[in-house]
């Protein structure tokens, strides 16, 4: 319509042309709790399946130990950086607990636990933070993308596998983790809007555990929650306490359900602390107080979880006493690995570049070699017989 | 007298964007893994009409109108061709491609060296590219030297309606991302092609000779190809007889070929349109130096593009390498010593 065809309409006038814009979903029942959804510490935790709280609690404890050890390898020098979820065990294990083995995880460089809790190897999830190698495992055997290390990238991804798998007829979901920071992201907001439009098959999961690095996240965003986000995607916000394993395992199971069942997208945001620093090249004590960090030891997952087995009576001190040591053998046998040096051959820095190694390629692939030849030959060289 | 059947077979003027469509018809009747998506490539056809038909003919699964989002399109590229599709993604613009600079760098170019050869990534990111069209602002960017610098990208660029055809079909077939620029000034430029029997062309790596000559050799690539072969004609007034090499692929570079060339001819200019300080033809001039400098009569010289953001388009033919200057150049090349 032209501007005189308007003027024409408000002169004789003639009904308004409908706008070509209509709403497409109504945005109320998109929008999340006010609270943090709980099952722990709540009349509802009484309904709790006994062998799903006995089997969160041993996987935490597990995972505590795991977060333990690697962050006692970082002090040793095997490992060069740890990022560790200490105080966010909940949400990593939880979240891995509820998909299928057909489903695929999305981590970010913080979730080796999720990644663990999936069934992947100790040692291969930990190659990228040992140096050894960009990614330890093969993601289709266990489907699990590499851990990724810039921020929210790995989200659309996830929504282009889930999308393919779902054009292929298969009834895959796609579980994407992120962390608060990764919310500020322009890819956070292209993958939700591509997946909200393609109604993909996935689940994006924000463990907002308060800090980017030591930015908190009042000065992150100003939404009312990072969960609140959903309703412009025109996807369902969920808010659940992050610390909660129950609560998380059954926030998380739902929306896998509904993502199977060709319902959508859903955005969930599981409020949790980090207790630990942003990895050990960090200073917490910087940016949050101690008084702080101390105030959320009384809301540790551990403890939700003993204090319900207790109540509940499915644990005494022996059961306790037995994932402990459960937990112990694992760091025994995940500490003997990482104190093997990695046996690493230099030639692997070509080969995977390309299907077929350029020119370029052969032609720097034969320098380093003769490099090796001529170090090997040296006496006393690094490398070389003694 | 023709009969029907021979018409129908028969070489006809095509146009290079007739040929990437065709290409992409093809591939996605051979391989149903393969899929097109970008914003506007539906229902439109594309802003250049490329993939007109595609949505029709294979449905809107497998030509899809994405949101306007181009590291969600690429980044959803990524994750597709992980679950084994080989998706075909449409730029529509050079500079429009740079959202996506982060997921081709830090993803596409390199998840199967990073998962040690476990997740090759078959992605074609279509981007048409260079000036000339009177495009306005972040409408004519020449981007190649940024692709060119990332390892595990093959960067390829057709020159020829054959090439063009040719080349996308090997780019959608390869295991690796191609980032396939396709110079939008050609689009229009035609040539007897037979879309029913398209001719093979050489595979991806491999520069051809597109005129012989003895006195000196024109290093040339997608867009200034037609301007070297004009240069070369005009040449032979001057005395000169030009060759020029059409390099087809900037990544994988074919040295041996150029090096040959140049070796026969001892004389070497390399012509492109994007800027010089930084750009290809830094790299090309010293390659070529590194494997010819006893056979080199003069230094190799570089016929660019200013260094300077892309001009207005009114403007734009001071800035884009011409007959002219090309000619300039070659008459510098130290003919008297």
């Amino acid at each position: 319509m032209t501007v005189m065809e308007q003027r024409d309409t408000r002169r004789t006038g003639a009904p308004t042309p409908p706008p070509a814009w209509q709403p497409r979903t109504d945005p109320a029942p998109l929008l999340p709790d006010a609270e943090p959804y709980r099952v722990l510490g709540t009349d509802a935790a009484a309904q709790t399946d006994p062998e799903l709280l006995r089997r969160l609690y041993a996987e935490v404890v597990r995972g505590r130990r795991y977060n333990a050890q690697a962050t006692a390898l970082t002090k040793q020098g095997r490992l060069a950086v740890y990022p560790s979820t200490t105080g966010q065990e909940a949400g990593e294990i939880a979240a891995a607990l509820a998909l299928e083995d057909r489903d695929w995880l999305f981590p970010s460089y913080r979730d080796t636990l999720a990644a663990v809790a999936r069934g992947l190897d100790p040692v291969q999830a930990l190659t990228l933070l040992r140096g050894d190698w960009h990614t330890g495992y093969d993601p289709h055997e266990h489907r699990i993308a590499p851990l990724c290390t810039p921020l929210a990238t790995q989200l659309p991804h996830a929504v282009g596998l889930a999308h393919a798998a779902r054009l292929k007829g298969d009834d895959v979901v796609a579980l994407a983790m992120v962390g608060d920071g990764g919310t500020s992201e322009g890819d956070f907001h292209e993958a939700l809007n591509f997946a909200a439009v393609w109604q993909a098959p996935v689940v994006f999961l924000v463990q907002n555990n308060g800090f980017a690095i030591s930015v908190p996240l009042a000065k992150q965003t100003a939404a009312p929650s990072l969960a609140h986000k959903a309703v412009g995607y025109g996807m369902p916000g969920r808010l659940v306490d992050g610390n909660d394993a129950v609560a998380m395992h059954e926030v998380l199971t739902e929306a896998v359900t509904r993502a199977r069942e060709g319902g959508g997208p859903t955005l969930i945001e599981a409020i949790t602390y980090r207790m630990d620093a942003h990895t050990n090249a960090d200073d917490a004590t910087r940016y949050r107080t101690d008084a702080e960090v101390e105030a959320w030891r009384d809301h540790d997952p551990i403890l939700l979880l003993e204090r319900e087995l207790t109540r509940r009576g499915l644990i005494d001190e022996a059961g306790i006493q037995a994932v402990r040591d459960d937990a112990e053998t694992m760091a025994a046998d995940l500490r003997a690995h990482m104190n093997q040096d990695p046996v690493l051959d230099p030639m692997d820095l070509f080969t995977d570049v390309y299907a077929e190694q350029t020119s370029q390629l052969r032609e720097q692939a034969a320098q380093l070699r003769a490099e090796l030849d001529a170090e090997a030959e040296t006496p006393g060289a690094e490398g070389s017989p003694a | 007298m023709t009969t029907v059947a021979e018409k129908a077979t028969a070489a006809k003027p095509a146009t290079m964007a007739q040929a990437l469509g065709r290409a992409l018809r093809d591939s996605m009747a051979a391989d149903p893994a393969v899929h097109v998506m970008g914003e506007d490539v539906g229902t439109l056809g594309g802003v250049f009409r490329v993939t007109d038909g595609l949505a029709k003919e294979f449905g809107e699964d497998r030509c899809t109108d994405t949101p306007l989002a181009e590291a969600g399109i690429l980044g959803a590229a990524v994750g597709m061709a992980m679950y084994g599709l080989r998706p075909v993604v449409e730029m529509q613009f050079d500079a429009f491609a740079y959202p996506a600079f982060e997921q081709l760098i830090s993803h596409v170019a390199r998840m199967r060296n990073r998962t040690r050869g476990a997740m090759p990534l078959p992605i074609t990111v279509r981007v048409p590219y260079g000036g000339g069209i009177g495009g306005v602002e972040h409408h004519s960017d020449s981007s190649e030297a940024y692709y060119m610098a990332t390892p595990g990208l093959t960067v390829v660029t057709p020159a020829t309606v054959a090439d063009a055809y040719g080349l996308l079909r090997q780019s959608i077939a390869s295991d690796d991302p191609v980032v396939f620029l396709e110079p939008k000034r050609l689009y229009w430029a035609k040539d007897s092609w037979n879309p029913e029997q398209p001719v093979d062309v050489e595979p991806i790596g491999t520069a051809v000779v597109r005129r012989p000559g003895t006195s000196a050799t024109l290093i040339t690539y997608g867009p200034s190809l037609p301007v070297c072969l004009e240069a070369a004609e005009a040449a032979r007034g001057e005395g000169w007889d030009l060759e020029v090499v059409d390099l087809r692929s900037l990544v994988p570079f074919d040295d041996a070929t150029v090096a040959a060339s140049v070796r026969r001819t001892g004389r070497a200019v390399v012509v492109h349109e994007s800027g010089g300080f930084g750009g290809p033809g830094g790299e090309i001039a010293a390659r070529v130096t590194e494997r010819c400098f006893h056979h080199l009569q003069a230094p190799v010289l570089r016929v660019a593009g200013f260094d300077i953001p892309y001009p207005p388009p009114m403007l734009e033919r001071h800035h884009l390498p011409g007959v002219d200057r090309v000619l300039d150049a070659v008459a510098r090349l130290q003919w008297d010593q």
